[in-house]
């Protein structure tokens, strides 16, 4: 299953792009037989599909508390360029393309995905580029994530402060 | 003669006047670089502190996060009486806030509420203009200056979101005014690679954050009093 989020976001580029014949066809080629996509605040509507007739089954909802579950039961997930949704996807060891929204002002979320991108944590695409990333991608190249630690800030902020180490 | 007194009178009364008006903004100057001077320096403590209130700002997307990454490694008693303050239009962040501190309390057993949840305006709402953005701010301030009188805490926690500003200036303020020192605490977000957001190049540049922490070793060489702390996702 692909699963495609944009988190709390408004990310239409993305969500039409997933949903045009070129990208479908090419996720159906790569072995996928469902997509699944979390459109969060933004306007234009996927078309449902079964897949009962060898097409890719898509099927879309708005939001949900989590998206952990989805996450899990995915083998590849297409996701926005927030930090909160590339860092979950990493933890859970999931395949992920993160496709940065080019119609952000000040678009700071562009410098994550290209430093994990180099660092070959992830694929990272713009929407007119997603069909070729996909076509192109080799998911057994990309590195697994190790999660970060917070104790390094959390040893600073207590010493700062004069508490004893633990 | 009485015309010249009083005109003697009016004329001490108003140089008395700026007399005191000079000296008190000397005063408050002088106050100002002493407490930048202090700021980074650890605060004068003969003992252990013992719980120290915090504000925790919560912010939307991986703000949230990310800060709560970083409270599960600190010690819960010595960070107490906890408040958070997320933005008003902000939804889910109190949400993520209260179900931790309630998994907190479960596990403890300890009855009795030691966190506080709240709502601020926001300083300026994801993809608004700057310039509308100067009035929005102002607004978000005054309401900050309303909460913090109220909590006034000993320690800030931030990770970005605008809505962290107003709130270090005016903890910033109450240093300089006497009303409450506290030691603000500044992580850059995750997201900041090789740039600093406003709101930490702000603070980085003002030195209003006592500590200043960033999760990526190209910013720790573009702002050297930064500490570099890895990445905390």
């Amino acid at each position: 299953m692909v699963f495609v989020t944009v988190g709390t976001t408004c990310f239409d580029a993305l969500v039409k792009v997933v949903d045009s014949q070129e990208v479908k066809d090419e996720l159906l080629r790569r072995g996928y037989t469902d997509l699944l996509i979390q459109m969060g605040r933004g306007s234009y509507l996927p078309t449902k599909s079964t897949g009962d007739d060898g097409s890719l089954a898509v099927d879309y909802f708005t939001f949900s508390s989590s998206i952990a579950d989805h996450l899990r039961s995915a083998s590849l997930v297409i996701s926005h360029a927030g930090s909160g949704s590339i860092f979950e996807t990493l933890q859970l060891g999931k395949p992920l393309i993160v496709v940065v929204n080019e119609d952000l002002m000040d678009n700071h979320q562009s410098e994550l995905a290209e430093e994990l991108a180099e660092r070959q944590h992830l694929y990272c695409a713009r929407p007119p580029t997603l069909c070729q990333t996909i076509a192109g991608m080799d998911l057994k190249s990309l590195v697994p994530y190790c999660p970060g630690d917070a104790t390094p800030v959390a040893k600073l902020i207590n010493r700062f402060l004069g508490f004893p180490e633990d | 003669m009485e015309k010249s007194t009083g005109r003697f009178f009016s004329n001490s009364s108003s140089s008395l006047g700026i007399t005191c008006f000079i000296a008190f903004i000397t005063i408050i100057v002088l106050r100002v670089i002493y407490v930048i001077y202090r700021t980074g320096k650890p605060p004068n403590k003969r003992s252990p502190p013992q719980a120290l209130s915090t504000l925790i700002v919560l912010g939307s997307g991986g703000h949230t996060a990310e800060m709560i990454n970083l409270l599960l490694v600190l010690q819960k008693d010595r960070f107490a009486p906890r408040f958070y303050i997320a933005a008003a239009t902000d939804n889910m962040s109190l949400q993520k806030a209260r179900v931790l501190e309630n998994s907190w309390a479960d596990s403890s057993g300890v009855k009795g509420i030691s966190a506080e949840f709240m709502q601020i305006y926001r300083s300026r709402e994801v993809g608004q203009s700057y310039v509308t953005s100067v009035w929005t701010t102002l607004v978000a301030t005054v309401h900050a200056l309303w909460l913090m009188i109220k909590i006034r805490p000993q320690v800030v926690l931030c990770n970005g979101p605008g809505t962290c500003f107003p709130l270090c200036v005016i903890a910033f303020i109450f240093k300089v005014i006497g009303i409450r020192w506290s030691s603000i605490f500044y992580v850059e977000s995750i997201a900041r690679v090789k740039k600093l957001s406003l709101s930490g190049l702000l603070l980085y540049k003002l030195q209003i954050a006592d500590q200043f922490f960033v999760q990526w070793p190209q910013l720790q060489r573009k702002y050297p009093r930064a500490h570099y702390v890895g990445c905390l996702m």
